[in-house]
């Protein structure tokens, strides 16, 4: 009998405040294709980091082909033959493809046939790459190729492929589940860290589910349905968001032809933004990160000013010219991307952080802070939007990053906004508050404000949306209503498709002028 | 088996470090003192005492700790409002010049007019020109961006050079043998003495009295928790609308402010008058102040204590110990360099690792 490749037996990791993995068992046989599925703190990344030699276990066992091994960094891993691709990349931006692959490879290895090689594997497993371009030219999605192709390169006999979808198109996950189905059947064996369920129900033969550190089942997901699944990661049933029927009232927010260059060499011109968000109305912008998204947002919170003060209309002011602070007191409400540091400073309690967006609540009385009333704003957004800390004088940075993101909205939407600009609103939150925040959106839609999403997710902005646009590289395409489009002309869009869509016109101009 | 110490991130930062770092730096100042004096043909214990128990045995050298220490804390936490706001005013010695030369000017201006209004519109003026100094680098990093730690250190020369120019030249004193300097302050110019006998003045109330409205302005009010907001995380401040124009002129204008009142009142108190040099750097010694009270008004308080005793410690060392003035210095040196290495253990603390080399 074959051992399996990797075996894990009663894996223990504790840190100082929480029991990251608690008797993990989990085996991976060669040619499987096996998902480790957990929300957000489940404990999966920290597995993934015992197995890649980055996390030393506190108690338990490593298998490798049936030999005990001791992993204690990622180079003894490398050597194993294990390869892993990381959520965030690392890359640099200022080398080309063969320059970064060359860094992580042994000297040997990084000759001058690399080029060469990197084409092969590339032409092998459908990973399309050029060797001598840039990295900051290319897309999320490429960026990953170059990753994916670096590890193979290395020839893994196991892949660990950390949450790979969620910077990708509808198109390109199927393109990376086609690669991945081809690598299995070379005998390669794959872990897949994953919370998305139709994901792994396309692709993986067998499921370890995880919970508060510790394995709640093990199952084949094609055997399941999504429910069943969510129960064993979620421990309850998946909570569904309800969606009346609403008349969208008067234009509140308008953007109108908005050109903004990059204020950095690697950001992204916004070119000629047209959009309304009016009452009563959820819009969603779809798209990668990397379109323009955080200058966009930017642009619209008054982070950054726009030169011309009428191409952005809140409520019927010019306000390109105004401040975030100014926009606000127009009855506006923004919850950032990046929640520590952006949305919370990290090293003061909740209840300065209150402060920080919502002192026009009444949280002031002439220029003095009202403490008893902070207090209270605090407390009732912690009790509202059921965010666990341990009270107002918590830290922000001692919350979890879902815990942290419900603390924000609910303080935003307990403004009172006439609109409200969300940014990833569910990036990192678990299954249950993600729905719970889907929910008060839709539920704030009702109630008559006009709320703008920003998100890279599209099963959210379809669970949520009343009308859709996608931002690829800068240009916003036209605001449908999401019943006249599908995934796949939305995929299109975030591929930019867009760009390609105007090349008939500009031929068109160069034909008329010759 | 090797081992090895490593830094390790802690998740929160931890409070009895805060509180224990500052006392971790003196002891280690004190230790480097005594391996100092011993190279120095001294017996340490000796010096010690000479530098940090003599000058408190008299209650004149009593008075003079807190003489020194009011300039000191009133400096230090005009500029711990801006430092946390990552303001960073340097030039607070300039600040304080600029201050003595608008509050003197209008001393000698009102020469032998003995109004009581004297000495409140010289402090006032002394305020206005400790401000002035500061707007300058506040007005060319919010207009240019030039870099205030850079102007407003090098203003400190530029107003050292004007007092010089003015007490050498129209505000000499005519009756002063062409000693550059100016004439004495009338009476009704000179700050109200507290403690009979001794130099001690009403100076100290006043700096009290800022320290006091410093602590009401950070911790209470919106300002002062957006300037706080500014400094810790300044994406989050600009997500939040607060200005960052506005922190850097409030941060610039109260260290200027401070600073030029502790400016007038060296002129108006223990100097009485226009000198080439009104202070033994007390603009700089305060920025160690503001370090070593943790940018805490109370903190800075005792900060200032300690600082003072090292200025009377340094004056003792030379006369009983003949140790040459650049003690003191070497000291306020010391005791910042080992005050920012303690502070890492805020952030991190010490891990003994021992590996076991595997064959």
């Amino acid at each position: 009998m074959n051992a399996p490749r990797l075996k894990l037996s009663g894996i223990r990791k504790v840190y100082p405040s929480v029991v990251a993995n608690d008797d993990v068992d989990l085996a991976v046989s060669a040619g499987d294709i096996h998902a480790v599925l957990g929300e957000n703190g489940a404990g999966k990344s920290t597995l993934m980091k015992i197995v890649y030699g980055v996390v030393k276990p506190d108690a338990g066992t490593i298998e490798w082909e049936g030999t005990p091994v001791v992993i204690d960094n990622p180079a003894r891993a490398r050597r194993l033959g294990i390869g892993m691709v990381f959520q965030h990349f690392s890359l640099f931006e200022t080398l080309t493809v063969a320059e970064n692959i060359a860094l992580a490879l042994p000297v040997e290895r990084a000759g001058s046939d690399l080029p060469a090689r990197i084409l092969d594997v590339s032409a092998k497993y459908g990973l399309p790459l050029e060797p001598s371009r840039v990295v900051h030219s290319m897309s999320v999605g490429e960026r990953q190729r170059v990753e994916i192709v670096r590890c193979l390169l290395q020839d893994p006999k196991l892949l660990i492929m950390d949450e790979p979808t969620s910077v990708l198109t509808p198109q390109a996950v199927l393109k990376l589940f086609a690669t991945l189905a081809q690598l299995a059947a070379d005998g390669v064996a794959i872990l897949y860290i994953s919370h998305k369920l139709p994901e792994i129900q396309a692709l993986c033969q067998r499921a370890t589910v995880m919970r508060n550190g510790k394995v709640t089942g093990t199952c084949d997901p094609r055997q399941e349905t999504a429910s069943s699944l969510a129960r064993m990661m979620i421990g309850a049933e998946l909570p569904r968001t309800l969606h009346r029927d609403v008349r969208a009232g008067a234009a509140c927010l308008i953007v109108r032809e908005l050109s903004l260059p990059a204020d950095d060499p690697f950001g992204t011109d916004l070119v000629a933004i047209n959009l309304t968000v009016r009452a009563a109305e959820i819009v969603g912008i779809a798209g990668v990160s990397g379109n323009g998204q955080r200058e966009l947002l930017a642009a619209l919170s008054g982070e950054r000013k726009s030169p011309i003060a009428d191409t952005i209309r809140i409520a019927g002011a010019s306000v390109g010219h105004l401040d975030a602070g100014e926009r606000r007191a127009l009855g506006v409400a923004f919850v950032p991307e990046e929640r520590l540091g952006r949305g919370a400073v990290p090293d003061l309690s909740l209840a300065a952080n209150s402060l920080l967006t919502a002192y026009r609540r009444g949280l002031t009385a002439s220029g003095f802070i009202r403490d008893g009333a902070v207090e209270a704003y605090t407390a009732a957004t912690i009790r509202d939007f059921n965010v666990k800390a341990a009270g107002p004088d918590a830290a922000a940075r001692s919350l979890s990053g879902g815990n942290l993101q419900k603390f924000i909205v609910g303080r935003e939407i307990r403004q009172q906004p006439k609109l409200l600009i969300v940014a990833q609103p569910t990036w990192g939150v678990d299954v249950g508050a993600a729905a719970q925040i889907r929910q008060t959106l839709i539920d704030l839609r009702d109630a008559g404000v006009a709320v703008l999403v920003i998100s890279e997710e599209l099963e959210e902005l379809y669970e949520i949306c009343d009308q859709v646009a996608v931002l690829a590289q800068g240009r916003l395409s036209p605001v449908k209503p999401l019943r006249e489009t599908n995934a796949t002309e939305i995929g299109l869009l975030m591929a930019g498709g867009l760009a390609e869509e105007r090349t008939p016109a500009s031929a068109r101009q160069l034909d008329a002028a010759t | 088996m090797t081992m090895r110490i490593e830094l390790e991130a802690r998740p929160t930062p931890s409070r009895l470090a805060g509180w224990f770092s500052p006392i971790a730096a003196i002891a280690a100042t004190v230790l480097v003192g005594c391996i100092l004096f011993s190279a120095l043909g001294r017996n340490p214990w000796l010096a010690l005492h000479a530098f940090f128990v003599l000058p408190l045995a008299t209650p004149y050298g009593l008075a003079e700790l807190l003489l020194k220490a009011s300039p000191l804390m009133l400096i230090a936490v005009g500029l711990s409002i801006g430092y946390r706001a990552n303001v960073w005013n340097i030039g607070a010695e300039g600040q304080l010049t600029m201050g003595a030369i608008f509050g003197g000017g209008v001393a000698l201006l009102l020469h032998e007019a003995a109004s009581a209004l004297a000495l409140p519109v010289m402090l006032l003026a002394g305020i206005i020109g400790g401000m002035a100094w500061a707007a300058i680098p506040a007005w060319l990093r919010t207009r240019f961006n030039a870099n205030e730690i850079l102007v407003s250190l090098m203003l400190v020369y530029v107003a050292a050079l004007v007092l010089s120019l003015l007490v050498h030249g129209p505000w000499r004193d005519p009756e002063g043998f062409n000693f550059p300097q100016s004439r004495m302050f009338d009476d009704a110019a000179l700050l109200p003495i507290l403690w009979p006998e001794t130099r001690l003045n009403a100076g100290l109330l006043l700096a009290l009295a800022t320290v006091a409205a410093a602590w009401v302005f950070v911790r209470k009010s919106l300002a002062g928790f957006q300037m706080r907001v500014a400094g810790l995380a300044p994406a989050a401040a600009n997500y939040a609308g607060i200005s960052a124009k506005r922190t850097v002129w409030l941060g610039m204008l109260i260290g200027g402010a401070c600073a030029g009142l502790a400016g007038i009142n060296e002129a108006a108190g223990p100097v009485g008058q226009l000198q080439p040099s009104m202070s033994p750097g007390y603009g700089f010694a305060a920025i160690i102040v503001a370090f070593v009270g943790r940018l805490h008004p109370v903190g800075i308080v005792f900060a200032s204590l300690l600082l003072s005793l090292l200025y009377l410690g340094g004056e003792s060392a030379q006369v009983n110990l003949a140790l040459p003035s650049a003690v003191t210095g070497l000291f306020q040196g010391t005791l910042l360099l080992f005050l920012l290495a303690a502070d890492v253990l805020i952030h991190y603390r010490l891990r003994i690792v021992r590996r076991v080399s595997v064959a």
